[in-house]
């Protein structure tokens, strides 16, 4: 039917597509004739069904899925294989079972970790597999209730409004008239406006039967031609839409969603890298102790005549030869000593990690109250990296800045007017109390329940009515949440409440009142209309607040519901009857008391204001709504009709008939109407101040641009207008339908067919809006330099709004010497670079001057190319803040990248929106700021901030304490294991290098599993070594970490060495006592055990500065255990544990007084040098 | 109640989870740590001083007998050829040896805690139970020890049991020339566990511990078997046997002495009176083929155990250096106080 026309064209844009990327063409059929078919004998059946299954493991595959999993690591497979070392009889150390025990322990242990997640993973799987939907049906003709793991390829899906799609589906019908259907892919990337999908061209009604072929290819690449427009995509929630049908084109695993789902980042920390270093030094440390006791014992076999009675020969009664005897020895030797590779270090430091992040996230100066967010921490192993960061590259818009756009100013006819109100408002607001706030909530948000009823009546049933006002009764429960919502709609007072100016109101009201049209009028119906801003109803707007389903099912909800209900028609009443009282009052706070009062916008109270807009972009709500002050009013917007309100309340409804949509490289959009009086074509075009006034007609107005010129501070932006004539609108058109039909380089053909039309515009005028900064950004910068950290900012602003930024956040001071490279010549970049370098070099040491550099894109390009790099990177060092304007999102991670390869540095990148989730990903720690531009970056990064300012805190204090933490930890538990195992390594030689060892090898193991771990945990995790306002006022502390003096090669060597004295001192010291006596083996050991035991938990509670009842509790915990178990142990083995019988001999040890003696001596003596 | 759920999301304010526990942090100051120096010395150098004069009031006699040198009485006995040779060491007391006087034979360079000597047994044979007399529990552990060459199960097996030592003494008080014998005590010398629980004879059959042996044969080295170790009294045999105890607890290192018998009885229950004495020794433990050491050693105890000056002394010189070392930090504290009140 009507389809054939659009499928032979996407069957000849993807089969090009294939010859070109070899993707497979992916032909869906509709399953309805083969319902009754089996399985095997279906069409679709190559294609996955929707159940998903994120778990690693299956139930009878977990254990040796796991274990080969932990098999991937290195200490796993040098434990195993010491332990089957173990088994082979000539090299064995122990009973071959014993040895087992503590690689079993481990693995054990990482195993429940890994089921655990996984079982987790399993469970919210099969939520979301058994989640209802609706799945159309042959035999029953109609659409029946099934679960989404029955969704296959191939089926027709209904989804409802405000459900989540099961997969993703092909759009054919909607309840929409216009076969709009709209989503909202918060699920997805977190943005929460939401976007249009259109039927498929042809489908305006539900085809039932027809069996349908389709050609698309893969979603996870670039979408051409056939679905874009009209793939719903899984995990999205479908809203302002009754329902929707579709026929489904991928399945499970491979929707759009499931391919993007890329599991957990891993990272590697630095302090980890240097850790693995050292541990291969503790390898060679332990070959050579080991090669030691292989010649020890050679030798010290060779020095016998004739074998003595305590050298057992083999079962055969033969010797074996000494170096062979050595050679063995060596082995048993690893065995033995092995503990010196720290098996525990891996689990402890991931618990320690655990806790970190337990206590960051915690972190109730963290915390946002506006956003109800605390800081998230998405990477788990690089807390320690926050304490080593020398670089901090950050994004300007929405990070530095808090995204929120400001009306300031505007010129029309090269007249400016200043709105110098609105700036005294925002100095006003900042200070302003809540109630002021929630006031202005009030005017905006809710009256329009009643006068757009009918439109809910339109789109909505009974039940989500329902839901809507259970949603909208929360919001008004917590008035700040409600303010956070706004803030997500772009529609907080800042923006929304704009004061008109009252020279430009009187020019507006002259020309209303002379002529219909005017260039301030087109000035304003420009503001108006050319944007994407979706005027929502009432109900859409309510919705946009998170339905959870499973709230909604909860049985306490029903009572809220109908609390609720009555509330809100209260509080609407209220709100209706006082309005003119509100608003008036919002006016007064902002002292505006006049203009206000003469405002016509005022008048129309009930009827204008209750709209509420969805902008994409902050900058598009703050112009909307200053249009909206000066009494142009978009009321509605529809595909193909705009409406507007005008001053003198007369409606204008302009057709549309095209929107060339923004794009980066344009940095412009244009829409093209149809004027309803004139009948002209007229296209309105709005963009960037260069993007506008390259392509203007006629030059009449240089003063114009002078003066946007000098509106540094704020975002410019122009607008225009363009009268199309009646023929050249057709010719262009289809051009235009030609290209948007086009499936190969779709893109660029739209995008010539856009710059085509977009030229000699008649410029109206421009706007200035400004973007405020966040609070304590100053004080946040600087607070990071004196740490020491490097403060670059990347953004993709204009170089004057960008050093305008620059020094109000005090990155660049005003004694500062700046240099400007922005250049398209590359001889004049060369000469640039190539001067600056050598002048820097003389400058640098002599005055001392702080040196700002600003480089724009195109130069920084240049500068990063081969030849420059170097130069660039060089002076890059000396310069004290780095600005690097117009920079594409490509460029900024090109940069962090360049910096951390060449200059070998920590980086930190802190952005908040899609173009900067290249820079955080290529940083060695991403920071998302979660704001204005939706979840991407956070999707993105290690950790979440909601404020710039928490930088502060996250990287001087916690980034500090989990740097020490960590690495005094790690240098604990080299230092640990050394001293111990060191002990056996000295009995060697009294044994004749025999590999005995004096301690009973079931407390050598809780020795390292039980007596001594939990202590460094609680170290690695609680230690304080300087308290948070000390770190806050003292940034500098922050360079111990940059330069990582809490873990370096000399601390390590120390450690190790403080290790061999104190292994010295806890064996010389019993051995000396018990010398010559009739002391057994283990009574030997068992002093040894003890004193070594205290000696490594003293030694730890040196290192610890602030005790807390924690401390206390697990330090002598530690200690009683030891005692206890050991007791205990000694008490119940009667000979369970040969060749080391340690009946009784703990408990005889301890009731000599020597016993106590020699632990105390030689505790002391250990740790005298402390 | 309006604000419930705003904050779902805040953290816990506790002085736990913001890190704000009450914290105790030791400041090491110098008002601190010199008097902490100053008290730990003293009280080290207090017990030096107490360790060192009790350890010089335990006498020692120690008497080196494997005759090495060719004058030594036991010279003779060190020519392997030589069975059953008895030698008589001689020595005098000039002051009565208070008693209980404790009779250990010592060795030196002899490796109990050789590794494969020290498993060289089994654990269930000696528990008395005579399943394991003809089998054994890990196999491998007692060979070459385990079977004699004509595959009989040796009962004790393995290495530890074979070499046990096995000279023994015989003491006089030469009294005007005539030799009195000075009665030597073995009861006890054991450890109580090890007799009482952890070793065990296998139950006698029809009232004879020979009986229960059936079947197997003595270890290599020994001269008898297990059931007839002590031919004086027949409680004193098998795996109880009181000296096959002391030498089945392995020394920690290869110089030690072990608890041969105790002087407690009769005459020399006060000790032993200054005098000449004679001590025959049965000479047949080799030790010079491994360049071996025997001695015997006559001690009596204190609280502290055998003497030794070592810890003692030990603790008097870390005593002391802390000590020094806070005269030495009150010096320095000193200067440093002034010439910062000097600054100011």
């Amino acid at each position: 039917m009507q389809c054939s026309d659009s499928i032979p064209s996407a069957q000849t844009g993807v089969g090009s597509h294939r010859e070109r990327s070899g993707e497979p063409v992916r032909t869906v059929v509709s399953n309805l004739p083969f319902e009754d078919l089996k399985k095997r004998e279906q069409p679709n059946r190559r294609y996955e069904g929707n159940a998903i299954r994120t778990n690693k493991y299956r139930l009878w595959s977990f254990i040796p899925m796991n274990l080969f999993e932990q098999f991937h690591r290195m200490a796993n497979i040098y434990f195993v294989g010491l332990a089957i070392l173990n088994f082979v009889p000539v090299v064995n150390a122990f009973q071959p079972e014993v040895a087992l025990i503590p690689i079993c322990i481990i693995l054990a242990l990482t195993a429940v970790k890994d089921g655990w997640e996984d079982f987790r993973r399993y469970q919210t799987d099969q939520q979301l597999n058994n989640t209802p939907c609706f799945i159309f049906s042959r035999k029953q003709m109609c659409f029946v209730e099934r679960r989404w793991k029955d969704v296959r390829v191939g089926d027709f899906v209904r989804v409802l409004s405000n459900e989540i799609i099961p997969a993703d589906i092909l759009l054919l019908h909607t309840s929409d008239p216009n076969g709009v259907c709209h989503m909202e892919t918060a699920n997805l990337d977190g943005e929460t406006s939401l976007k249009q999908r259109k039927v498929v061209p042809g489908f305006s009604s539900l085809v039932r039967v027809l069996p349908i072929t389709k050609y698309l290819e893969r979603p996870d690449k670039r979408r051409t031609g056939f679905g874009i427009d009209s793939l719903l995509l899984r995990g999205c929630m479908v809203r302002n839409t009754d329902d929707a049908a579709g026929i489904v084109v991928y399945a499970g695993h491979e929707t759009k969603s499931m391919l993007n789902n890329s599991g957990p980042r891993y990272k590697r920390s630095k302090i980890e890298r240097k850790m693995n270093t050292d541990v291969l030094f503790c390898v060679v440390l332990l070959f050579f102790m080991c090669l030691i006791g292989a010649l020890g014992h050679a030798i010290w076999l060779e020095t016998f005549s004739s074998m003595p009675s305590y050298i057992v020969p083999d079962s055969n009664g033969n010797y074996t030869p000494s170096v062979l005897a050595g050679f063995y020895m060596f082995f048993t030797m690893i065995i033995l000593l092995q503990v010196m590779i720290p098996v525990s270090l891996y689990v402890s430091i991931e618990l320690v990690k655990m806790g970190q992040i337990f206590f960051i996230t915690q972190d109730v100066e963290l915390y946002d109250e506006e956003l109800d967010r605390r800081v998230q921490c998405r990477a788990l192993n690089i807390t320690e990296d926050l304490g080593q960061i020398q670089y901090v590259f950050s994004d300007k818009t929405g990070t530095l800045t808090e995204n929120k756009m400001v009306f300031r100013r505007c010129s029309v006819m090269g007249t400016e007017y200043c709105h110098e109100e609105n700036a005294a408002r925002l100095a006003v607001i900042s200070g302003a109390n809540e109630e002021e706030e929630v006031t202005i909530y009030q005017q905006t948000k809710l009256p329009p329940l009643f006068p757009l009823e009918e439109l809910q009546d339109v789109h909505t049933g009974d039940k989500n009515h329902a839901n809507t006002q259970v949603t909208a009764a929360s919001r008004r429960r917590s008035k700040v949440a409600a303010e956070a919502q706004s803030d997500m709609a772009f529609s907080s007072p800042l923006e929304t409440v704009v004061v008109p100016d009252r020279k430009l109101i009187l020019e507006v009201d002259r020309q209303m009142a002379s002529i219909q049209t005017g260039p301030y009028l087109d000035f304003f119906l420009a503001l108006a209309i050319c944007n994407t801003v979706l005027v929502s109803s009432v109900t859409a707007q309510r919705q946009r607040v998170r339905v959870n389903v499973a709230d909604l099912a909860g049985a306490e909800r029903v009572g809220d519901v109908l609390r609720a209900l009555t509330h809100i028609f209260c509080a609407a009443n209220l709100s209706n009857e006082s309005d003119g009282f509100h608003s008036s009052d919002v006016s007064d706070a902002a002292g505006q008391k006049v203009i206000s009062s003469e405002r016509k916008v005022k008048s129309g109270l009930s009827g204008s204001e209750e709209v509420c807009y969805e902008a994409h972009s902050p900058d598009e709500a703050a112009l909307i709504h200053a249009a909206k002050a000066y009494g142009f009013t978009m009321m509605e917007r529809t595909p193909h009709y705009v409406t507007v309100k005008l001053p003198d309340e007369a409606l204008l409804k302009f057709e549309v008939l095209d929107i060339l949509t923004f794009d980066s490289t344009r940095r412009r959009m244009s829409i093209i109407v149809r004027h309803p009086h004139t009948k002209e074509i007229i296209m309105y075009t709005k963009g960037a101040d260069s993007a506008i006034m390259e392509r203007l007609g006629n030059v009449f107005s240089g003063d114009k641009i002078k003066c946007v010129e000098q509106w540094c501070g704020w975002k410019a932006v122009c607008f225009s207008l363009k009268v199309i004539s009646e023929q050249e609108f057709r010719a262009w058109s289809a051009v235009r339908q030609e290209a948007l039909s086009a499936i190969e380089e779709k893109e660029e053909r739209l995008m010539e067919t856009a710059n085509f039309i977009e030229s000699s515009f008649t410029l109206l005028g421009a706007t200035g809006i400004e973007d405020r900064l966040q609070e304590s950004v100053p004080e946040t910068i600087q607070a990071l330099r004196r740490a020491g950290m490097q403060v670059w900012v990347l953004t993709g602003d204009k170089p004057e709004t960008a050093i305008n930024i620059a020094y109000s956040c005090k990155l660049l001071e005003h004694e500062d010497l700046v240099f400007t490279f922005s250049t398209s010549r590359k001889v004049l970049q060369c000469q640039l670079t190539n001067a600056s370098v050598p002048e820097q070099t003389f400058t640098g040491p002599l005055m001392e001057p702080s040196i700002g550099l600003v480089i724009d894109g195109p130069t920084l390009s240049m500068a990063m190319s081969d030849e420059l790099v170097e130069l660039f990177v060089e002076l890059c060092k000396h310069c004290r803040a780095v600005l690097c304007c117009r920079v594409t999102p490509l460029q900024k991670s090109a940069v962090v990248k360049l910096i951390r390869q060449k200059l070998r540095v920590m980086t930190l990148a802190v952005g908040d929106g899609a173009n900067d989730v290249n820079m955080i990903q290529a940083a060695d720690v991403g920071i998302g700021v979660s704001g204005q531009e939706g979840m991407q970056a956070v999707m993105a990064s290690d950790f979440a901030i909601t404020r710039f300012k928490h930088l502060q805190r996250l990287l001087l204090v916690h980034g500090h304490w989990c740097y020490s933490r960590l690495a005094n930890m790690v240098i604990y538990f080299f230092y640990k294991n050394v001293a111990y195992v060191n002990l056996l390594f000295w009995y060697q030689f009294f044994c004749g290098f025999s590999a005995t060892a004096m301690i009973d090898y079931w407390l050598m193991i809780f020795f390292n599993l039980f007596f001594t771990s939990a202590p460094p945990i609680m170290f690695g995790i609680m230690e304080k070594e300087v308290s948070d306002s000390t770190l806050l006022s003292l940034p500098e502390l922050y360079k111990r970490g940059q330069h990582s003096e809490g873990y370096r090669r000399s601390t390590f060597w120390i450690a190790i060495l403080d290790a061999f004295y104190q292994s010295l001192v806890c064996f010389f010291i019993p051995y000396w006592t018990y010398n010559g006596s009739d002391i057994g083996i283990f009574a030997f050991g068992t002093p040894m055990n003890t004193v070594s035991l205290f000696t490594i938990i003293l030694h730890l509670a040196i290192e610890i500065k602030s005790w807390t009842a924690v401390h206390w509790v697990i330090m002598i915990g530690s200690v009683l255990v030891y005692f206890i178990v050991t007791l205990a142990y000694s008490a119940i083995c009667i000979s369970c544990n040969p060749p080391s019988d340690p009946y009784w001999i703990m408990h005889k040890q301890m009731a000599d007084p020597m016993f106590y003696l020699v632990c105390i001596l030689t505790t002391v003596v250990a740790l005298l040098p402390r | 109640m309006k604000n419930e759920g705003k904050s779902a999301q805040r953290p816990d304010n506790t002085a736990f989870t913001q890190q704000r526990l009450p914290a105790w942090q030791p400041i090491l100051s110098a008002g601190i740590v010199i008097p902490g120096f100053l008290i730990i010395g003293l009280a080290f150098i207090g017990i030096g001083i107490g360790l060192f004069l009790t350890s010089q009031t335990i006498q020692v006699q120690e008497m080196d007998y494997t005759g090495v040198e060719k004058d030594s009485p036991c010279f003779r006995c060190t020519i392997p050829s030589n069975l059953n040779c008895t030698c008589e060491v001689t020595f005098s007391l000039s002051t009565l040896f208070t008693g209980p006087v404790f009779f250990y034979y010592g060795l030196s360079n002899y490796y109990q805690n050789f590794r494969r000597y020290g498993v060289s047994k089994d654990y269930n044979q000696l528990t008395g139970d005579t399943r394991y007399f003809k089998s054994r529990s890990p196999e491998e552990d007692c060979s070459p020890y385990s079977y004699d060459s004509n595959n009989n199960p040796i009962v004790p097996c393995g290495a530890i049991a074979n070499s046990i030592f096995n000279d023994t003494f015989e003491l006089y008080q030469i009294i005007n020339g005539t030799k009195k014998q000075v009665p030597l005590d073995g009861r006890g010398i054991s450890w109580w566990t090890d007799y009482n629980i952890k070793y065990r004879n296998p139950s006698p059959v029809n009232g004879s511990l020979a009986k229960a042996f059936d079947g197997t044969v003595k270890p290599i080295n020994w001269p008898r078997p297990a059931y007839e170790l002590d031919l004086t009294d027949p409680n004193n045999n098998g795996f109880l046997n009181q000296d096959f105890l002391v030498w089945m607890r392995r020394a920690a290192l290869p110089q030690f002495r072990k608890l041969y018998r105790r002087i407690t009885d009769g005459d020399y229950a006060a000790g032993l009176p200054a005098g000449n004495y004679s001590l025959t020794v049965h000479y047949n433990y080799p030790v010079l083929s491994f360049d071996g050491r025997k001695k015997v050693v006559f001690s009596n105890v204190s609280w502290m155990g055998g003497k030794n000056n070592f810890l003692g002394l030990a603790y008097l010189v870390v005593g002391s250096l802390c000590v020094v070392m806070s005269v030495v930090m009150l010096v320095v504290y000193a200067k440093f106080k002034f010439s910062d009140d000097d600054d100011a």
